[in-house]
């Protein structure tokens, strides 16, 4: 309706009550009063133009607020990725020095390759685990309730602090720890196993234990969306409960994983805190590397780095979004 | 579906191994943290007591955490606030396509998914460019907005999806206002996920560390101030610290899903 009231022209009084009366269904029909006519016509002008303006007004704040925390901080990083650095504080000069010595340096390439193995690894394991809980919850789990009552204890810990939480994985993990120790006293091992703790094995375990939750959420989302008639359809014609899960359930559930995999990607690509808790000397992410970086002023470097780090981790996205449009799964 | 099946043992069995595997590490910090004076950092539990609990409270040599945790509250509760304020319009404007709204969800999106590192250093670096002060409650309390503004876009755009229009028509009809439908109408509609999105960013902002690590300024959030003992504290007193913070988690959830509760029940009836 707004769209065809937008069609009509502004026109001033003397125009309009014109080209109404010349207006050939309106020739001779006395029963339009032009006037009045026009009034209306002027008032739905400016309802439609309210209609126009209001989900721009309505949406302001929220663009503000990324373009204030969000882009304009980015650019500025883009920006300071190209000045120089004189051993304390940041010159505006340009100059291509940081992504060179980025570029040249076998040092940054291994912490790049090392972020993407954290990635590779950290999405294998916690798909892998979030698909079972979630369609144990979406098709075992027989009343509502109780899928929202162990939905919520499936939630609960991402409400709490990712550093307690990593730091609670020490008395576990340790030399000392309880693992070794069970370990150690049934015989499986004379001396205490080293890499439970500080070391990858850690971090991936560390990172697993934090973000599985991120898959679980949309994939439980797209489980409860599939129309049971569509199973009960394929059993009918004879799908094996296997195939049931590979023909139907499987590809109705891609949007789901697909969004489970960005959170984890993304989350990943950036971690500091579960390398620097958990990881050992050897452990390196981009993340950490851009924060020691911070850590002795080099900002410039820093954020070279972390220029490369949203292009890399937007090329990662964009891979996963080509397979699925999320905007359907809201 | 399958009624108790194998296959419901199976991933019955399944889910109870990641429970614990959720909380497990969890229930291990709780025990070590009800230790006495002699306790350690690891198994056997040495003695039963509130010893290390005390402790926190107590100051410390590397830093007091009564102050930190009140910041946290009420960055966590102004971020929230915020967080509702501009993402309950957006999302009401949401219900209606218009053009540039691909945009702006795209911009929401990434908001979530740009490394947040990447956040924290921005606006580290800008306010250093700029020559400003960063703190708790402006660079801070912004970064934290960057991260919870979009999780409260998400869950309200959820909420209007369902949401029926015909009450909204029936009250214009009626001759009611925009603002007035929106008070009286929409706005007891959704009270029930205000109170889920309020408790969400609070949590969210609470538990918030790596966006705030470069922009807090001279004064520390909570979790800051839990990263710094970690690197020097060698007593049970980081796992006292680690059970408290997560209680008072735990106990925010519980009372935000009685309130909601409370809420959609006096609306139902």
């Amino acid at each position: 309706m707004s769209g065809s009231i937008l069609c009509f022209p502004a026109l001033s009084p003397e125009a309009y009550r014109d080209s109404v009366s010349n207006h050939s269904m309106c020739r001779g029909n006395t029963a339009i009063c032009p006037e009045r006519s026009y009034a209306i016509h002027q008032q739905i002008l400016t309802m439609s133009l309210w209609k126009t303006i209001k989900p721009y007004l309505l949406v302001t704040p929220q663009t503000l607020v990324f373009l204030l925390f969000l882009v304009f901080p980015i650019v500025m990083i883009a920006i300071v990725s190209f000045w120089q650095f004189n051993g304390y504080s940041m010159v505006r000069e340009f100059t291509w020095d940081n992504y060179a010595t980025i570029f040249s340096s076998n040092v940054a390439l291994r912490t790049y390759l090392n972020t993407f193995k954290y990635v590779l690894l950290v999405w294998f394991f916690s798909l892998a685990l979030a698909f079972p809980v979630a369609y144990f919850l979406a098709f075992y789990v027989d009343s509502l309730r109780w899928k929202v009552v162990l939905f919520l204890v499936c939630t609960v810990p991402f409400w709490t602090s990712n550093i307690i939480r990593n730091i609670s994985w020490l008395p576990l993990l340790g030399r000392e720890g309880l693992v070794n120790q069970i370990l150690m006293n049934m015989g499986l091992v004379q001396e205490p196993l080293e890499f439970l703790l500080y070391s990858d094995f850690a971090v991936v375990l560390g990172l697993v234990h934090l973000y599985t939750f991120f898959m679980i959420a949309p994939i439980f989302n797209s489980l409860m969306r599939i129309d049971r008639d569509l199973i009960t359809a394929a059993r009918d014609m004879g799908a094996s409960g296997f195939q049931v899960l590979r023909e139907v359930i499987l590809p109705l559930t891609a949007p789901g994983m697909a969004i489970g995999s960005i959170f984890v990607v993304t989350l990943v690509m950036g971690e500091f805190l579960t390398v620097r808790l958990m990881g050992g000397g050897q452990s390196a992410s981009v993340g950490k590397l851009i924060s020691t970086q911070i850590g002795s002023l080099q900002y410039p470097l820093a954020a070279a780095n972390a220029v490369l780090l949203l292009v890399v981790t937007l090329v990662m996205v964009t891979g996963i979004l080509r397979v699925v449009d999320i905007r359907k799964e809201l | 579906m399958g009624k108790r099946s194998p296959a419901f043992y199976a991933l019955a069995l399944f889910f109870g191994l990641f429970i614990i595997f959720l909380y497990g590490p969890m229930i291990t910090i709780f025990i070590l943290s009800l230790q006495g004076p002699e306790g350690t950092l690891t198994f056997p539990v040495r003695s039963f007591g509130f010893y290390w609990l005390g402790q926190v409270f107590q100051e410390q040599r590397v830093g007091n955490f009564v102050e930190p945790f009140f910041r946290s509250l009420g960055l966590g509760f102004a971020v929230a606030a915020l967080a509702i304020a501009a993402s309950v319009p957006a999302a009401l404007a949401f219900r209606r396509r218009f053009n540039g709204s691909n945009l702006i969800f795209y911009l929401t999106i990434a908001s979530l998914i740009v490394p947040s590192v990447l956040v924290s250093l921005g606006i580290g670096i800008t306010f250093q460019v700029l020559g400003w002060q960063t703190d708790w409650f402006s660079s801070g309390l912004g970064a934290h907005l960057t991260w919870t503004v979009p999780f409260a876009f998400l869950i309200m755009v959820g909420v209007f999806n369902r949401f029926n229009l015909s009450y909204e028509e029936a009250a214009r009809d009626l001759g009611a206002h925009e603002l007035m439908t929106f008070q009286e109408i929409v706005l007891p509609l959704i009270a029930p996920s205000l109170i889920g999105v309020l408790i969400l960013g609070f949590t969210l902002s609470y538990d918030e560390f790596t966006r705030t690590s470069l922009v807090s300024g001279q004064h520390n959030t909570l979790p800051l101030e839990i990263f710094g003992m970690t690197t020097n504290v060698t007593s049970p007193a980081l796992y006292a610290l680690g059970t408290l913070t997560t209680l008072f988690s735990f106990s925010v959830i519980i009372l935000a899903l009685m309130a909601y509760q409370f809420v959609s029940r006096r609306q139902n009836s």
